[in-house]
């Protein structure tokens, strides 16, 4: 073999050369998934329940109070303020009546069913509101006047015009959600780069390649934001709806416990809406994270 | 000697713009004449706001003419076409394709693109030297590197007329001097016939063969002068005497229109 000065050879080390095992702390705590900010999000969580089954404790063992010199500390009484284990016994005893299920079936077709009508409508409607300047001249009033007033308002209309089953939820749901993703969409839209439609025009694009390469995919991080602010709007309608009339429901089940002093169960109910928020926000995120791969991200 | 044909032919031409609040219209471009040659590198400098990138967006066919005509082969340009492609002043690359991708964009829209497009794009996409950014998002380029992607772009539907407005003004000096040399180095390869706007006098006169100055608002043909230096060029002739003659010839001419117009400015405020 002929011999090589040290930079004779300018070969590219191979891909596998570039990778450096990251030191073993870091390794073992990458494994198991535990970011600092998951450990003290955790521990926080762990801490308010104890702090809080701890009133619950108080309570039982001195019910009297306790007396610190002249100061008597009295724990609230279960019915203002229940433990977490008494939520829990209430969340059981739902279960295990069977109702559960139905209130669920009956909350869950209001909020998809208003929730996915809001996503396609809203989505196309931004969509042509945003790229056709007449059409948003014309709708325009009409969804400022909409989105200013609260849309809940419209509920008792709905009950007369739809009665007291799903499809007045249905609607205020669907209004509910609607315009925080029209209003979005057409923003992404509007917003559109200029410089990228010139690019599009000056390769020859038609107006359906120009939407279908620049405003659609271009819009589709505002179009996320709607959506996201679009389940909150959404959650208020259902349980709003269901509290104020309803047969089946989380929220009528909220409303019949909250009259009849179960407050208990009024917690059931809240971590049943809160767990479902939470859901669709999630599946949200990941949703995004597919969408946006090609954002910068943030060090 | 051979006959060179008439690329590009611009009679007396004027663009005007609109004013949304006065309704009067602004004269950006004011009788040009003008012709280019197939396979003539040309630059357009002059003071800024004068009407290049409009005369520019005209010959792409983006915005029409007012009067006059504006001919490519011996036809009026009215809509952009496969035979042209711009290479934009902003990169302007689809921030959610990859390199890949973004360069075969122009086929894509000229219902080209097919199974051979993605070699089209490597061979593009080494030819700027972007050799292992294929599959890179444009977020993750410099800025030079993204202008390697817009003019690969432009370079992929094969245009006959490769129209670039200023394209290298944002970048660094040393990045513009390498771009330049690249530029020269591609289009040694394929002689197309290319407009190039620029407002850096000696970026147009290491790259053009002819130079042409166009005065300030509205925009006509102030000075039009061959460049008759030797190729394949290199960055020494920056230092020549006679390029630095052809450097003085221009500026002195963009020097007494950028006073005329300040001038002029100032009588009507
Ligand atoms: N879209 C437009 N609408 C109205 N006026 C414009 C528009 N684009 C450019 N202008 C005006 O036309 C003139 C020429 O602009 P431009 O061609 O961009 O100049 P340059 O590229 O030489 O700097 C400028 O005075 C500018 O203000
Ligand atoms: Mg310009």
């Amino acid at each position: 073999m002929a011999t090589q000065g040290p930079f004779d050879t300018v070969a590219q080390p191979a891909e596998s050369e570039w990778l450096v095992q990251p030191p073993p702390e870091s390794r073992t705590r990458e494994r198991r998934g535990l970011s600092e900010s998951t450990v003290i999000g955790f521990a926080a969580v762990v801490i308010f329940f104890i702090l809080w089954q701890g009133v619950g404790f108080v309570r039982t063992t001195w019910p009297d109070g306790v007396s610190l010199g002249p100061i008597t500390f009295i724990a609230p009484s279960q019915l203002f303020l229940p433990a977490p284990l008494d939520v829990f016994k209430a969340f059981q005893a739902y279960v295990q009546d069977g109702r559960i299920w139905k209130d669920m079936a009956v909350s869950g077709q209001e909020l998809m069913t208003g929730y996915l009508a809001a996503v396609v409508l809203g989505i196309v409607l931004g969509l042509l509101v945003g790229w056709y300047k007449r059409l948003r001249y014309a709708l325009d009033p009409f969804i400022t006047f909409l989105y200013a007033t609260p849309r809940i308002v419209l509920l008792p209309l709905f009950i007369i015009w739809f009665g007291i089953g799903v499809e007045s939820k249905i609607a205020v749901v669907f209004l509910g959600a609607i315009f925080a993703i029209l209003i979005n969409t057409a923003a992404g839209v509007r917003n559109l780069d200029a410089n990228l439609i010139k690019v599009a025009r000056s390769f020859g694009a038609s107006d359906l390649q120009l939407f279908r390469t620049i405003a659609l995919p271009g819009s589709v991080p505002f179009i996320l934001t709607g959506l996201r602010l679009g389940i909150g709007h959404a959650l208020t309608g259902v349980i709003v709806g269901e509290l104020v009339a309803a047969q089946f429901g989380v929220g009528q089940m909220m409303a019949v416990a909250g009259a009849t002093f179960q407050s208990a169960k009024v917690f059931a109910g809240l971590f049943i809406i809160a767990g479902t928020g939470m859901l669709m926000t999630f599946t949200l995120q990941k949703l995004e994270q597919r969408f946006e791969a090609w954002r910068p991200r943030p060090n | 000697m051979r006959a060179t044909a008439v690329k590009l032919e611009a009679r007396r031409v004027a663009i005007h713009y609109r004013r949304q609040r006065s309704g009067l219209n602004l004269i950006a471009v004011d009788g040009v004449d003008l012709r280019v040659d197939e396979g003539e590198f040309l630059s357009i400098v002059g003071p800024s706001g004068c009407g290049k990138t409009t005369f520019l967006n005209a010959v792409d066919g983006l915005i029409p003419i007012a009067s006059g005509s504006l001919l490519l082969d011996g036809n009026e340009i009215s809509s952009p076409g496969p035979d042209r492609a711009m290479v934009f002043q902003q990169p302007s690359l689809l921030p959610w394709r990859t390199v890949t991708r973004n360069v075969v964009y122009g086929l894509e829209m000229q219902h080209r693109a097919g199974r051979e497009s993605r070699e089209t794009a490597a061979r593009l996409i080494d030819l700027v030297g972007l050799q292992g950014f294929a599959d890179a998002w444009p977020s993750e380029l410099s800025g030079g590197m993204q202008q390697r992607v817009n003019l690969a772009r432009a370079l992929a539907t094969d245009p006959e007329v490769l129209l670039l407005d200023e394209p290298f003004a944002a970048l660094d000096a040393q990045t513009r001097e390498t771009m330049q040399q690249e530029l020269l180095r591609i289009w040694g390869a394929t002689r197309k016939t290319a407009i190039f706007i620029t407002h850096d006098i000696t970026e147009a006169v290491y790259l053009a063969d002819r130079v042409i100055v166009f005065t300030a608002r509205p925009g006509r043909i102030k000075l039009d002068v061959k460049i008759e230096l030797p190729r394949p060029r290199d960055l020494r002739l920056k230092r020549d005497a006679r390029f630095i003659d052809y450097e003085r010839m221009i500026w002195e001419t963009i020097r007494e229109e950028v006073i005329r117009s300040e001038s002029r400015g100032q009588a009507i405020a």
